[in-house]
């Protein structure tokens, strides 16, 4: 427990595209952070603190916190970096959250971003892995979300049309999020149609590579009710990292969202997740993820998820919506993307959402994954905690 | 010289990294490189609010975190800020040592923009010296499009 509460008072978005010749990375989080300061009716001048982070790698740039200062406002203000890989967002969310709870800092401004189109993903991505032992084969990142899939096809008897369906939803929750870079529906037959990528990961089932950015504003609580009549209070979060060497890792389980969504529960109070959780921004950077992992946060049993997903329980008017936004696989510029989880819970929580809005949530989970199977979760609330 | 490997095995696993960078320029960069390239003119942006004036350009002044700037075209002279000579032929520079690095400020402009001089002994550049840029027309939109700096004398 932290020495204050603390809440969202502000998101910001850019419109993410595949590439953004027309900005370089300090112009694209510029546009974030100007958008996150108008929503909260704040000035750069209100903010004491800065929290930013992305890739290294993907862009090369390795003094992020120096180098984007025109564009995130940081100009004699105290800034930090962080980076864990594709949780990333979800690190600087509770990276912000620990700030303010700390009592230290009363408004952080929180940024993620990534410019995909300036370098080979893959390549950088490769750089994760242990160089003597598991870059040989299983270097990037889709090849262990392959072995993921495979080995709980495996376990579970699942298909790939149970995978395809997850993307068919992602997909059309995508064409109501003007922010969201894919906005085109397909069905299951022309998700297994696509490219094989991985198999069983069709080219529809994946997430593409993004330009993008986004910002978050939190503040303590005193504040924060102060700035706006609604905001999105952080009620916990929870992170856990699992293993080292690929081969230690549960293939077919994310052991680490299990984990993390156990300690958040207990936090909360939270017995049945599927009926408290008003509805879930997943990290779910491929389809049959969407299967499995709903799984790991206890929303239903082992072996159930594909049921509960063709049940139309995740979908927009289902018993727990699961991404509004499009998620991951309509838009993924890395070091933002779990902040865009947040941010978009944030939304929900405070009935900003707009055209992919679910009503009346009181309660909204937002996640993070990384590469390596390690896990990220935060839990908002409409109402300041009791705890 | 250290020989304390000399007589260890050396369990290594060598390896090589290759990842291509494609940097955009982006619209305010674009437009300054690519009048640099075809009128030999430098330019520089000045916030509406503070009125400093930056070279390089920005889309968003630093100081006042505001949109608001004006292009405005500044000098092709000015005075050295700060300098520093490269006499190790590293693989990174381009030119042949020695090469002279300097911090310019050109008249007109509020910040100083990092370039190299040439055609003069590196032992008489100071700070506060004067210089001329020297453009090329055979570096495309590159800030390579000013070739070096020289004294004005």
């Amino acid at each position: 427990m932290g020495k204050q509460r603390v809440a969202i008072v502000g998101t910001g978005q850019t419109f993410h595209k595949s590439h953004r010749p027309d900005v370089n990375g300090q112009e694209l989080i510029n546009e974030a952070v100007g958008r996150a300061l108008v929503d909260a009716d704040l000035t750069i001048r209100d903010i004491d603190a800065i929290v930013i982070g992305n890739m290294d790698h993907f862009e090369g740039i390795n003094y992020v916190d120096c180098w984007s200062v025109d564009g995130s406002g940081g100009f004699m203000k105290p800034v930090i970096k962080l980076t864990t890989g594709g949780t990333t967002g979800s690190t600087l969310a509770i990276g912000g959250y620990h700030m303010v709870a700390s009592g230290l800092f009363d408004r952080v401004l929180v940024i993620g971003w990534e410019k995909n189109s300036e370098s080979d993903t893959t390549g950088a991505i490769t750089t994760a892995f242990d160089p003597v032992w598991d870059r040989l084969v299983f270097a990037g990142a889709i090849s262990g979300l392959a072995a993921e899939a495979q080995a709980y096809m495996a376990r579970y008897s699942a298909t790939d049309r149970d995978g395809a369906r997850v993307s068919v939803r992602d997909r059309k929750h995508a064409c109501n999020n003007p922010y969201t870079q894919l906005r085109k529906e397909v069905t299951v037959d022309e998700v297994l149609a696509s490219p094989m990528l991985a198999d069983p990961i069709h080219l529809l089932d994946v997430c593409p590579r993004s330009d993008g950015a986004c910002a978050v504003i939190m503040a303590g609580e005193h504040i924060a009710e102060k700035i706006t009549a609604t905001p999105d209070w952080i009620w916990a979060t929870a992170n856990r990292h699992t293993y080292t060497y690929l081969g230690d890792a549960n293939f077919g389980r994310l052991d680490s969202l299990a984990a993390a969504s156990r300690e958040i529960y207990a936090k909360a109070g939270i017995r049945e997740p599927a009926k408290e959780i008003g509805v879930i921004e997943l990290y779910q950077p491929y389809s049959f993820a969407g299967i499995m992992w709903i799984e790991d946060l206890g929303l239903t049993g082992y072996g159930q998820g594909a049921e509960f997903v063709w049940s139309g329980a995740t979908d927009m008017d289902g018993e727990i919506p699961i991404n509004p936004s499009g998620g991951v696989i309509a838009c993924n510029p890395i070091g933002a993307t779990g902040l865009i989880r947040c941010a978009e819970a944030a939304l929900q929580i405070m009935g900003k959402a707009e055209g992919h809005q679910v009503p009346d949530v009181d309660l909204a989970l937002s996640t993070g994954f990384g590469g390596c199977f390690w896990s990220d979760i935060l839990l908002h609330g409409r109402r300041k905690p009791d705890f | 010289m250290n020989n304390s490997l000399k007589h260890i095995e050396p369990m290594v696993h060598h390896s090589q990294i290759n990842v291509p960078y494609t940097w955009w320029a982006g619209d305010t960069a674009g437009r300054f490189l690519k009048t640099l390239r075809d009128e030999q003119t430098i330019m520089g942006t000045r916030c509406n609010h503070c009125a400093r004036v930056t070279v390089p350009p920005r889309k968003t002044c630093p100081t006042c975190f505001t949109e608001n700037q004006t292009w405005t075209a500044v000098s092709d002279q000015g005075t050295v800020v700060a300098f520093s000579v490269a006499r190790r032929q590293l693989a990174a520079l381009v030119k042949k040592v020695p090469v002279i690095f300097a911090l310019i400020r050109l008249d007109g402009a509020d910040t100083a923009l990092l370039h190299t001089i040439s055609q003069v002994d590196p032992a008489e550049v100071t700070i506060g010296m004067r210089v001329r840029a020297c453009f090329s027309k055979d570096a495309g939109a590159t800030i390579m499009a000013i070739s070096h700096f020289v004294p004005t004398n």
